[in-house]
């Protein structure tokens, strides 16, 4: 590849590229994200491999590994390009037919077609599947049609175009313009608007200036972050070298999770095939330009996600966050102006550039603009990864595009923000999802986790593994976090072991007002979240725990027993041959019964039970 | 055990004279030795005047730094939310029985570690473990049995 010198050369290698490619030649795509890995796709891609070559159809027929679709529950993915024909949870002894049948003959093979588990209808094309339809990918679509390794597949789906826009015709106060009139917004949690942040940084004195990724995407739950830099590392590359250049900056760094090691590897040669081909480096496309990244790899802090505490990390510190009344966008990164923006952010500046901020602010709502990429997760139908324009329902997301909760149990609330947010009811599923609407209901937009909860999750103890987490994760520095956290994850324990008392609620509600008011950072001043919004709309869950001692979704274990349903039981012994603490008692093809004192409620028999006969009951023991 | 610290003598060659060094050096230095063992922490101190309560500092806030030798396999079982709506505090559970440790720990005969990690990003599989490199995704009590099991045998054959 050769060095482009100016922007035409760049549109001269786009046009070469896209007639270079035969729109009819058949392109077998699979997805290689980490969730169709985790199912197998890394065997799959291999026997489609063997297999072309055995057919000799090498010549014939492409393959592209691309990044995640988003779909990561039906994994491994494929689909067959130009018919567009899609095929789920493909297996490994289907792999010649799909080719023989599907890519060279174009017919559809029924019985592995996607089922919708609604309607019972087969589909055959991806965009038509229910949980696509209803989205909007304008960042994430590009995922599933190019090999994040591969440059070209970028610039033929016209990637680095914005560039090429702004370098010869913009100046940098015109790109910061843009991006405030867009409205955007930034996507790591704060929701902060980017082009003011950009704005301030730009009028911040300084010689040097930085640019940062914070891709340290901590909240649990949530994983957009790291299929946006698995499957298309350039759109981040190409929105930080546009922020770089209306700020005025040469240095850039991406601090990611080392939790990531796939996003760290596709980010690495995506950068170095920009600088083979300068979009990176000296004199970018002979603009006098010159601007560089370096990928920096955290030490799996979840502190570390707060801006301050990260500018801490990279320089080399114990990840402390400090205070904010001197912003990092005069002060941060060495001291010197610095820009940080999230992945998600990064992604959506070169779409900003290129298709306008007018088109862009017709998305969305009145004060959250674009679209939102969510981790729809948990109890829900169909898991992963979706893209919405902010103002969506929570009902059309859990029900239209997830399909609803599986085995016909009741959507009870959906936890988002993280840490730092809150679970949201049922009652509130009409509620249009934006920046402004989550924090009124007390929890907040993070980084976009979703996790969806059903009756048989307690809320006690959701917010008892939040508070938990939040112990954890504190870096120490103030006292009211570090302490305040562990009292009041203590009085929820007790609660969750029928110890709670009439004190409980109201010491919980103070505690967190005092941490809310004297932690530092924002990781510190949000950590009471979870606990407050399930008091909010769960109260009646809390006292059942604490007066009743009873734990209504039968999760938390000192307040649940297990009984076996004499009329179910067949008494075939499975599970008395399984409990690992032979609690279970009975003769042959008899009813068999638990010794609730021996009992740990592990739930290897229900597990093991063919017949449902073990039932899970809370309240007093008979 | 005495070790080899000609390896990070020359890893810390690289790093002098740079500012912001300390995490990328000590992750190098675990790369090698599997840990961040005693003797390099002294070194460090010594060739870049770094106290070593700032290098103590930093391997005991960052979860990715371990001061003592690890097991052969590493397991890591997923607490993010997720998994922990979809059971993955008994799959820590049933690990850490079967097993006989706790998480943090290695088990006697050095076969395997157990950690807990915040989230690894693969919710859509929820609950998710990690055994060294490879995810696992949808794991249940059978699901573990068979895992464990195969990494023994793994070691039996090496």
């Amino acid at each position: 590849m050769k060095k482009l010198s100016n922007p035409k050369e760049l549109e001269k290698l786009r046009k070469t590229i896209q007639n270079r490619r035969d729109p009819n030649k058949p392109v077998v795509t699979i997805c290689g994200g980490t969730g169709c890995q985790a199912s197998g796709c890394e065997h799959i891609i291999e026997t489609f491999k063997k297999e072309i070559i055995k057919q000799s159809l090498q010549e014939k027929i492409d393959v592209r590994i691309t990044g995640c679709h988003g779909f990561c529950e039906k994994g491994p993915l494929v689909v067959i390009y130009p018919s567009k024909i899609f095929y789920p949870m493909v297996k490994s002894k289907d792999v010649s037919r799909i080719i023989s049948e599907t890519v060279v003959n174009n017919k559809v093979i029924e019985e592995l077609l996607y089922v919708d588990p609604s309607s019972g209808e087969r589909i055959t094309y991806e965009d038509d599947i229910p949980f696509y339809k209803k989205q909007t990918r304008t960042i994430f679509g590009s995922n599933g049609k190019i090999d994040p390794k591969n440059i070209e597949d970028y610039i033929a789906i016209s990637g680095y175009s914005a560039l090429e826009k702004v370098l010869p015709s913009m100046k940098p106060q015109d790109v910061i313009d843009e991006v405030k009139k867009s409205g955007l917004r930034g996507r790591g949690g704060g929701g902060f608007r980017t082009g003011q942040k950009w704005e301030s940084c730009s009028k911040a004195k300084g010689k040097q200036k930085y640019i940062i990724c914070n891709a340290d995407e901590g909240d649990p739950g949530a994983y957009m972050d790291r299929s946006i830099l698995e499957g298309n590392s350039h759109s981040v590359i190409e929105g930080m070298i546009l922020g770089a250049f209306a700020i005025d900056s040469n240095h850039g760094y991406i601090y990611v999770r080392a939790e990531y090691p796939l996003a760290v590897k596709h980010f690495s040669i995506a950068l170095n095939q920009a600088r083979k081909l300068g979009l990176l480096g000296k004199n970018i496309l002979n603009s006098g330009f010159d601007f560089d990244i370096k990928i920096y790899q955290g030490g799996g802090a979840f502190v570390c996600g707060e801006s301050s505490a990260l500018i801490q990390s990279i320089e080399g510190n114990v990840g402390e966050p400090r205070a904010k009344h001197i912003h990092a966008t005069e002060r941060g990164l060495w001291d010197c102006p610095t820009v940080i923006n999230n992945v998600e952010t990064w992604a959506n500046i070169p779409l900003i550039i290129n298709k306008g901020a007018k088109w862009y602010a017709s998305i969305g709502t009145e004060k959250s603009k674009g679209t939102k990429i969510f981790s729809l997760v948990g109890k829900i139908n169909n898991t992963g990864l979706v893209e919405v324009p902010m103002g969506m329902t929570i009902k059309e997301i859990v029900f239209d595009i997830g399909g609803g909760i599986p085995n016909d149990k009741e959507f009870k609330a959906i936890q988002t923000g993280g840490p730092s947010g809150g679970c949201i009811p049922r009652s509130l599923m009409d509620m249009p999802i934006d920046f402004d609407e989550l924090k009124r209901a007390g929890s907040m937009m993070g980084s976009g986790g979703m996790i969806v909860m059903d009756e048989d999750t307690c809320m006690v103890d959701v917010a008892r593994y939040f508070m938990e987490f939040n112990l954890d994760e504190s870096c120490g520095k103030c006292s009211s976090c570090r302490e305040g956290n562990a009292r009041m994850l203590e009085i929820l324990e007790d609660i969750c072991v029928g110890k709670g008392n009439e004190n409980s609620i109201p010491l919980l509600e103070e505690l967190s007002e005092y941490i809310k008011e004297t932690s530092l950072c924002g990781l510190g001043k949000t950590a009471p979240n979870p606990v407050l919004t399930t008091l909010k709309y769960f109260k009646d869950e809390y006292l059942s725990h604490i007066q009743k001692k009873e734990c209504p979704a039968k999760v938390c274990k000192p307040l649940i027993f297990y009984e076996i349903n004499s009329e179910d039981c067949t008494g075939c012994g499975m599970c008395a041959k399984k409990c690992p603490v032979n609690a279970i008692t009975g003769e042959k093809k008899k009813p068999h019964t638990i010794d609730k004192d021996i009992c740990t409620k592990c739930g290897t028999c229900i597990a093991t039970c063919k017949f449902n006969a073990i039932q899970v009951k809370t309240g007093e023991k008979k | 055990m005495k070790i080899d610290v000609s390896h990070a003598k020359k890893i810390i060659q690289r790093y002098r004279k740079k500012k912001g060094i300390l995490i990328p050096l000590l992750q190098d230095i675990q790369a090698i030795y599997g840990y961040v063992p005693e003797e390099t922490v002294g070194l460090i101190s010594k060739e870049l005047s770094i106290y070593p309560v700032d290098i103590y500092g930093v391997t005991t806030f960052y979860t990715q730094f371990h001061l003592m030798p690890q097991g052969k396999h590493t397991i890591k079982v997923c607490q993010g939310t997720a998994c922990h709506v979809m059971g993955g505090k008994g799959i820590l559970n049933c690990i850490s029985d079967k097993l006989g440790i706790k998480d943090g720990e290695t088990t006697e005969d050095g076969r395997f570690s157990l950690e807990r990690v915040a989230c690894l990003g693969c919710c859509g599989m929820a609950p998710v473990v990690v055994v060294d490199e490879d995810f696992h995704g949808n794991c249940n009590f059978q699901k573990i049995d068979y895992l464990l099991n195969q990494y023994k045998s793994k070691k039996e054959e090496s």
